[in-house]
């Protein structure tokens, strides 16, 4: 299995809020890694210096074998993002916003219908995928945004508390895709708020005040910190933060 | 009451927080008056003749000198050659051209001569203000040159300036500019930052909070209503210390005034935002549905009693208008309340009837 | 290339299914044009006159009536209290007082000499100023008539030392909405490129879009070639509608070509669209934007000779005005509607506002990297 996210002593810097505090990580291939941490810890902006939004203060990283620094543009062709902020149209039908995201990812005309066509069926979307996005459910959407987000086969995707607001059913659903797609040897990046999700994680991190806290398989860290769940692991380290 | 307080310095601190919106917010005003005090003035001075003299007398000499004491005029070029006025026309460099007659002192004394006068067209107001100045300058020319005539059954006129003897140009826009920032600020704003909680579907939270929903709304207005009236002390101070404008009426009966505007502003504002779903719908209605007519209709820029008859009544429903009377009449004309019930009465109705047309829509939508 | 082809297909798919933004750039010509032109006429005429007559002579009713018919005046008020007529200029119902003393036509007649008085509310110094000097031309030629009627027409000529002609050149007719239609259009065109441009992309940072093209492998110099482009086109949309419009209600029509003003308005709108990206890179929300916008909007009409001419003003306001875009549209649009005037004139006008798109852009773009 090779490694695609290695990050070492990655730090990021505003003013002298240090956002981001020397973490070093390694993510395989393949594997659902997820990121936790509460408000302010630093995993938005760590995300957001992975996926090439943001450059770092010191450290060094490497996505998809690519450098953070000055490979930007090959990162941003080998991974796919979604973001809790919602990032598909909303006035473009479903079927628009796959010919454009898909086109911008440099998709051929054929494969664009050819994958399009089979996001709109393994979704069952039918005849919605001729609405408008902002007629249809939060649920339907994040599932049609993280379709979206795979469309190109990335090597990474990068998902941004991308559950946010929906019911337990439907975020089981959600998670049905993202195990699909790893399967398929897509590296999923999850950052959440919800701690049954991350019991789903093969390994998660939490990082508190900016640092990693703690890094592990869900089982390996409640035996560690001998709690019953991961919501009890959670709470342990989340009190310790001096920020909040 | 105490929540309300709560409400209204959260929404304080929203305001504080986006220092660049604060920055314009009361940048405006200050940049506004040093472009009408200054930079653009409608007075036509200082503006550039050209001169083609065929005389070359005495007499077309005075009258050159003249045009070039006159605070309206200056000589840009002399010339005896009557081709090169479309040049000078075409390049913008005079809108005016004199033509002196050759022979002009002597037709003068005798059967009498005549001056032409050309001018640029393609500004008509300036030219036609343009060309007035210029015969007002050429008949006091000829009344000084006959002066032993004058003997014969003259009129004398005595003009005097009323309020203003020096004509100074802010003395009408100071109150003119109030005018458009309060309008600008009060209604745009307010409409803006509440359908922008619309959109966002935070208001949601807001008004399923313990307090009165009006009330929740009103604390949104209130931040606006107090940077108006910053804007207000900020232009009269300007006014007074960079423009020399005189406070001539009261300053308490014209702070009140204000506020009384403000609040029409706000309510209007209000209105708009129970009427929009969209922050771009709300600045299209506040922008073109609004903002325009306001800045139209004030009198400030355009005389009103020049517009066909449907817009002069379409006038009177504008609140700028009124406002600008109020200012005028209380800070140039040193007037007393008694001069301004009328306009005062008008914009307390049209706040009433904002508001209770804002408390109409707001029930309605939230059933 | 292709990337931009997916921006274009996508962003005028977006505009055409956003009918309040094809609404604005409709309605806003339509009612700009036909309510600006109508309102904006500032000949000064109508001014309202009160007389105070305190003679009620022959003389004195017959100065009034022929203010009456000058056309510049409205009488509003005849009476013989100066009193009631000041108070009537306090609440701005009068602009101009002419009293008429006691004995006007008697001291005229025995003394050879008389004063009249007129007092003008200054407050509007322009109007004050052209209606004492109409007032006093009036009177003054008052004065001639009566002169010859004594005189039996014989020393007319000789009172008369200097007679005046005056001419309009280029819009003889003196039509105002030839003058403001054209700049009024400007005004448009600036709006849709400037603040439409910059709303659209800011309403994307605030929806959240934004990351999202921010993280796929869209270059910068696409991203903003694909807004660009379809404002660029709405721009020249909105202009072609002005002129159409233009020439319905106004029948306005250049009297040069309108090659020359597409050409330039083509120049002009990616200057123009420049500042509207420009203007996105500085705010974070729409309400910013448009604060924004509408600020530099203010500065751009009010130094860009719509109203008042450049040249009238101060030596450092006419170079802030030669930084000012929509100053040199308006005065292409008019010399070429107006006086015909064609490429070999405006050279100036075409190389300044390419360095204008040139810089502009360039600082869009140098803003925009620095948030990656």
């Amino acid at each position: 299995m090779s490694k695609v996210i290695i990050t070492e002593k990655l730090t990021k810097k505003f003013d002298d809020f240090t956002a981001v505090d020397a973490i070093s990580f390694e993510v395989e291939q393949g594997e659902i890694f997820g990121f936790l941490g509460a408000n302010g810890a630093g995993k938005t902006t760590a995300m957001r210096i992975l996926s090439g939004l943001s450059y770092p203060t010191s450290g060094k990283a490497e996505v998809a074998g690519f450098d953070v620094y000055n490979q930007v543009e090959d990162i941003k062709r080998n991974i796919g993002y979604m973001s809790q902020k919602f990032s598909l149209y909303e006035n473009l039908t479903v079927r628009e916003n796959i010919h454009f995201f898909g086109g911008i990812y440099g998709l051929g005309r054929k494969e664009l219908k050819q994958a399009s066509e089979e996001l709109i069926s393994r979704l069952h979307l039918g005849p919605e995928a001729n609405k408008l996005v902002k007629s249809l459910p939060l649920g339907w959407k994040q599932k049609i945004a993280f379709s979206v987000a795979i469309l190109h086969r990335p090597k990474i995707v990068f998902l941004d508390e991308p559950t946010g607001g929906v019911d337990p059913i439907t975020r089981r659903q959600f998670w049905e895709l993202i195990y699909e797609a790893t399967s398929q040897g897509i590296t999923a990046f999850v950052t959440t708020h919800y701690m049954d999700e991350a019991e789903y994680c093969d390994r998660v991190s939490i990082m508190v005040d900016g640092a990693i806290a703690a890094l592990d398989t869900p089982a390996a860290l409640k035996s560690q910190f001998n709690a019953s769940s991961m919501d009890a692991v959670f709470l342990q380290l989340a009190r310790a933060a001096k920020r909040s | 009451m105490k929540i309300f307080f709560a409400f209204v310095v959260k929404e304080f601190r929203h305001v504080w927080r986006d220092k660049r919106s604060l920055m314009i917010l009361l940048g405006l005003p200050i940049i506004m008056m040093l472009i009408f005090g200054f930079a653009i003035s409608s007075e036509v001075k200082d503006s550039k003749i050209l001169v083609i003299d065929h005389a070359k007398d005495n007499q077309s000499r005075m009258l050159i000198d003249r045009f070039n004491q006159s605070e309206y005029f200056t000589v840009f070029a002399i010339s005896t050659d009557e081709k090169i006025i479309p040049d000078y026309f075409e390049k913008g460099s005079v809108r005016l051209a004199l033509i002196i007659p050759s022979g002009f002192r002597t037709d003068m004394e005798k059967e009498g001569s005549q001056l032409r006068l050309i001018a640029d067209a393609t500004d008509p107001n300036s030219a036609n203000i343009a060309t007035s100045y210029a015969s007002a300058v050429i008949r006091d020319f000829q009344i000084q040159f006959f002066e032993n005539a004058a003997a014969f059954m003259n009129i004398n006129i005595e003009t005097r300036m009323l309020y203003n003897p020096q004509l100074k140009s802010s003395f009408n826009f100071v109150p003119g500019v109030m005018t458009l920032i309060m309008m600008l600020l009060g209604t745009m704003m307010t409409a803006v930052a509440i359908v922008k909680e619309k959109e966002m579907g935070t208001i949601e939270i807001l008004l399923v909070s313990p307090m009165k929903p009006i009330l929740v709304i009103i604390s949104k207005a209130v931040p606006y209503l107090v940077i108006c009236f910053v804007d207000v002390l900020l232009i009269l101070f300007m006014a007074y210390m960079v423009l020399d404008m005189p406070m001539r009426g009261s300053l308490p009966l014209l702070l009140l005034e204000s506020l009384l505007f403000i609040i029409t502003t706000l309510s209007f504002g209000l209105l708009i935002s129970t009427l929009v779903s969209s922050q771009q719908m709300a600045m299209f209605i506040s922008l073109v549905g609004f903002l325009m007519p306001a800045l139209v209709f004030s009198g400030f820029m355009f005389p009103i009693e020049n517009m066909p008859l449907p817009l002069q009544v379409i006038s009177n429903v504008v609140p700028t208008k009124w406002y600008f009377l109020i200012l005028k009449t209380i800070m140039v004309k040193g007037l007393g309340f008694e001069y301004i019930i009328k306009p005062t009465i008008i914009l307390a109705v049209m706040t009433i009837i904002f508001i209770l047309l804002t408390l109409r829509n707001f029930k309605v939508r939230l059933m | 290339m292709r990337n931009i082809k997916f921006l274009l297909q996508k962003e005028f798919r977006q505009i055409f299914r956003n009918t309040a933004i094809l609404r604005l750039i409709l309605a806003m010509p339509i009612i700009q044009l036909i309510l600006i032109p109508l309102a904006a006429d500032y000949e000064v005429k109508n001014i309202n006159i009160a007389v105070v007559d305190n003679d009620h002579s022959g003389y004195s009713r017959r100065l009034t009536e022929k203010m009456k018919a000058s056309g510049y005046f409205k009488l509003t008020d005849y009476s013989e209290s100066y009193r009631k007529a000041e108070a009537a200029i306090g609440r701005s119902e009068t602009d101009i007082i002419l009293t008429i003393p006691r004995g006007f036509e008697r001291d005229l007649i025995r003394e050879q000499n008389t004063e009249l008085q007129l007092a003008a509310d200054a407050v509007n110094g322009i109007k004050a100023g052209l209606g004492a000097v109409y007032a006093q031309q009036i009177i003054v030629s008052f004065n001639q008539e009566i002169r010859a009627e004594w005189t039996n027409g014989l020393s007319l000529k000789q009172k008369v030392p200097v007679t005046i002609s005056s001419a309009l050149w280029y819009n003889a007719e003196v039509n105002y909405y030839l003058f403001m239609v054209p700049g009024i259009l400007v005004i448009l065109v600036t709006m849709v490129g400037s603040f439409l441009a910059a709303l659209n992309i800011v309403s994307e940072k605030e929806i959240g879009t934004m990351e999202q093209i921010n993280v796929s492998p869209l270059k910068k110099h696409e991203f903003i070639l694909g807004k660009l482009i379809p404002f660029w086109v709405l721009g020249m949309t909105s202009i072609t509608i002005g002129m159409f419009v233009a020439y319905l209600i106004y029948g306005i029509l250049p009297i040069g070509s309108f090659l020359v003003i597409y050409t330039y308005a083509a120049l002009y709108l990616l200057a123009v669209l420049g500042i509207g990206l420009l203007v996105s890179t500085f705010a974070d929300n729409q309400q910013q934007a448009t604060l924004f916008a509408f600020f530099m909007m203010m500065i751009f009409i009010l130094m860009s000779g719509l109203y008042t001419p450049v040249d009238s003003m101060p030596e450092w306001a006419q170079w802030v005005a030669r930084f000012n875009p929509p100053a040199y549209f308006i005065r292409l649009i008019r010399a070429v509607y107006i006086k015909g005037s064609g490429f070999e004139d405006l050279g100036p006008e075409f190389l300044i506002t390419a360095a204008f798109a040139v810089v502009f852009n360039a600082l869009a773009i140098f803003n925009y990297n620095k948030r990656g």
